[in-house]
């Protein structure tokens, strides 16, 4: 791909083209400037979380390039050694997963059943659902906050179990938001699934669940996939509809744990470093281990 | 990164069609033609098979009626109810958000971000998408930009905080501007801090009265043969220890010039006494002087020693002031308030209403540039994927007919790109019309009220102390009402 646009660019010098075309050479450096300047962010927070906290007001982190014998895991020790106390960053750390596995698996599954039901069923209106679905993707979750919440409660009310303050509150409002695009991602990759195949399945006489069972499901797997890991950094880092749904519930997600950090006095800034390394930790692994899943489903979900 | 081909991780997705716009990789641009066709016709198929096909369809109708539509018209009710959702009001809700200066802040936010944030990042996007296509190590490259997306906005916010920090030791920036500002304008050694009340005035004790721009000068006219007795007050103790003062020495007269002491005119012996050298007072070592003849030109600059002693030598005659120099007095950088709610904009003579709509917080530009971090590896990633599924052909047919390559640029790839910056440009609009945890731990207390947006007045107002409904659900009903045209482009695309 390169080689189709550099060699014209010296050709277009010798023309004499109006435009000052930078050789390789300065484009490796500019570029490289600019990686650095992003890296920056980056490498400051791993850093300061790797620093003792006495440091921190003394001299900037940069300044650790010359005496890198500060660096040291004991902040991570100090937080770890807290346990798993309501509050805490290993409490947060739980149940950041109890919220984000459950609110992935469901809406990886419930909308490649929905899916299924839009490309392969036989009912009259798919049409009009699937684009009742695409209006659904760019509305704003802020809408649908405070009626659920009196919905808990009157539900609370009726059946003396209450989901608002609680991690199964924040999962049913999670799923609600994660269906649309999940169903719209899995609807167009199974739309590219061959009717021929799904024909000779119905000749073999295989039903419907069959059908999406063995034929269905294994195909869209890369697709599910990529669903189930942009809907996975999706919860993992919201802090709103926890911030909303877990009310005055102890154990928070670590978003909560963070905000709640900052609120307190600027001297925590060790525990908000290290708070914050440990909470992007789980995303870069994510991002790093399965980025081409993870950017297929950035592709596909341009709208949200 | 594995060992796979340049490119290939971050290469658009096989099958996955895009509703937005994006070329698909076979590289047919979707906004031409519906990104999957209504082909497959609902036919055949018995009652019980129908009746089946729902069932798949139930559980994700059931959450979503639930759990989305009904709220959204439950919303809208509860706009027009009280904060308890009990007696209807009317539009006093909305009526209260547009007559509120602190509300209409929100509002000034919400355009500042839509109109500064979704063009800068689609264009860093197509610079970066452009670029790297010329570059060996593009992968490397992309991920480094790309990486920040998978960051909670949360964490992205508590980074930047701490780069925009107040104190230089801290904060990245202001450490950044400390260095370049006190090498072109180095500070003195006896600073005078304004922001502590002080003045250069202030410092004056003894035959010293304000000079010229933030100078000192001596109260009476100097010749030749002539010592003068010079006292500062209000020096500070630790900073004579930095420049290593001895004590104040009164020096010999010279004839054809004029000698001198600067000193510290506070004697811890006799702490009331001014005006008179005491042997445990100070001299002031190092300050810059001028000897200013009449007409206030310079007759000649020199600086004091160790006991704070100078002299001018041959001076000729006339008379002549001496002058302590501004730059001694100049105080250090000390720090920009990135995270403050100063206006970029000068907006401090209009009325409240006035000021509420047109002040530009620079709280706002910092979180911005925190927010491009963010997401300019989202629109290099959108952006690259329409250029990889560009029609070579037609760059190359434009090449063979002697094209420039910039006016390949201009008329044959972003034409054929316009869809995908659109895209690009939709969809970030969108996400910064709901911005509100960039905000929330971004903007300190003292400016958060001045950062904030719709989505966080609408969390602010609705669940703090309680849950609020009214005004809280109007807010919400106007960030609806925003998305809407954008919700339209995209059903327009769906069907083709």
């Amino acid at each position: 791909m390169s080689a189709v646009t550099v060699a014209p660019a010296a050709a277009q010098t010798r023309r004499g083209g109006f435009r000052l075309r930078p050789s390789r050479a300065v484009l490796d450096i500019v570029l490289a400037v600019i990686a650095i300047f992003w890296l920056v962010p980056t490498i400051g927070l791993t850093i300061i979380s790797l620093r003792p906290e006495r440091f921190f007001q003394q001299s900037g982190w940069w300044t650790v390039l010359g005496a890198p014998a500060q660096l040291t895991l004991q902040n991570y020790a100090t937080l770890f050694s807290q346990g798993l106390v309501p509050g805490g960053v290993l409490d947060s750390l739980t149940t950041s997963i109890a919220i984000t596995l459950p609110a992935t698996l469901l809406v990886a599954i419930i909308s490649s059943l929905a899916a299924y039901s839009l490309v392969f069923g036989r009912w009259r209106g798919r049409d009009v659902v699937f684009l009742a679905v695409v209006g659904l993707l760019v509305v704003p979750l802020q809408v649908a906050l405070i009626p659920v919440v009196q919905m808990f409660r009157g539900f609370g009310g009726l059946t003396g179990f209450n989901p608002y303050g609680t991690v199964l509150g924040v999962v049913i409002f999670h799923v609600a938001f994660g269906l649309p695009f999940g169903i719209f991602l899995m609807r167009n990759f199974l739309a590219g699934i061959p009717t021929e195949l799904m024909e000779a399945g119905r000749i073999d006489g295989a039903g419907q669940w069959t059908l999406f069972q063995r034929v269905v499901m294994p195909l869209s797997l890369p697709a599910a996939m990529s669903l189930a890991i942009f809907q996975f950094i999706w919860v993992w880092n919201d802090l709103l509809i926890a911030l909303v749904f877990l009310g005055g519930n102890p154990h928070h997600p670590l978003t909560i744990f963070l905000y709640d950090q900052t609120r307190t006095l600027a001297a925590n800034y060790w525990v908000i470093s290290t708070g914050a390394m440990i909470s992007i930790l789980i995303p870069l692994i994510v991002f790093f281990s399965l980025q081409r899943y993870f950017v297929q489903g950035v592709l596909a979900g341009a709208v949200k | 990164m594995s060992s796979r081909s340049p490119g290939r991780e971050l290469a658009p997705p096989r099958g996955a069609g895009v509703p937005t716009g994006v070329p698909t990789p076979a590289g047919t641009p979707v906004a031409t033609s519906p990104a999957v066709p209504f082909t497959r016709k609902p036919e055949g198929g018995g009652r019980r098979e129908q009746l089946g096909s729902l069932l798949f369809l139930a559980p994700a109708g059931i959450w979503l009626l639930a759990i989305t539509i009904y709220p959204v018209i439950a919303t809208f009710r509860n706009s027009l109810f009280d904060e308890s959702a009990t007696s209807y009001v009317g539009l006093s809700n909305y009526k209260a958000i547009f007559s509120t200066a602190s509300i209409l802040v929100n509002f000034r936010n919400n355009v500042i971000w839509v109109v500064v944030f979704p063009f800068v990042v689609t264009f860093l996007g197509l610079m970066f998408a452009v670029l790297t296509e010329r570059i060996r190590w593009s992968t490397a490259f992309k991920t480094i930009i790309f990486m920040p997306i998978v960051f909670s906005a949360t964490a992205s916010a508590l980074i930047w905080r701490t780069i925009f920090d107040l104190d230089p030791h801290v904060g990245m920036v202001n450490a950044a501007v400390q260095t370049a500002s006190d090498w072109v304008n180095p500070p003195g050694l006896y600073p005078v801090s304004a922001s502590a009340g002080q003045t250069v005035a202030g410092l004056a004790s003894t035959g010293l009265s304000p000079g010229a721009s933030g100078s000192l000068q001596s109260s009476s006219t100097v010749a030749a043969g002539d010592t003068v007795q010079l006292g500062l007050i209000g020096i500070n103790v630790a900073a004579l220890q930095v420049v290593g003062a001895q004590n104040a020495v009164v020096p010999s007269p010279s004839s054809g010039g004029v000698t001198g002491l600067v000193y510290r005119d506070f004697s811890p012996s006799n702490p009331t006494v001014r005006g008179q050298v005491f042997p445990d007072e100070d001299g002031l070592p190092g300050l810059h002087l001028t000897l200013l003849r009449g007409d206030g030109t310079a007759a000649g600059s020199t600086t004091t020693d160790q006991h704070g002693d100078f002299r001018f030598d041959n001076i000729g005659s006339g008379s002549f002031r001496v002058q302590l120099d501004a730059r001694n007095f100049r105080s250090g950088f000390t720090g920009i308030f990135w995270l403050g709610s100063q206006s970029v904009t000068p907006t401090s003579h209009l009325s409240e209403t006035a000021q509420a709509l047109l002040s530009v917080p620079l709280v706002d530009l910092a979180m911005i540039v925190a927010y491009l971090w963010m997401w300019a590896g989202f629109a290099m990633v959108v952006i690259g994927a329409g250029l990889t599924s560009l029609n070579r052909e037609l760059l190359e047919a434009g090449r063979v007919d002697g094209a420039t390559e910039s006016q390949i640029f201009r008329r044959i790839t972003m034409p054929l790109l316009a869809p995908v910056l659109v895209v690009v440009l939709v969809t970030m609009i969108i996400n910064v019309l709901k911005i509100f945890d960039i905000i929330l731990n971004m903007a300190p207390g003292s400016s958060q009220g001045d950062a904030s947006t719709l989505a966080l007045a609408m969390y602010n107002d609705g669940f703090t102390g309680g849950i609020h409904s009214g005004l809280s659900s109007a807010l919400a009903v106007i960030l609806f009402l925003l998305v809407i045209p954008a919700m339209i482009s995209n059903l327009r695309r769906i069907r083709g």
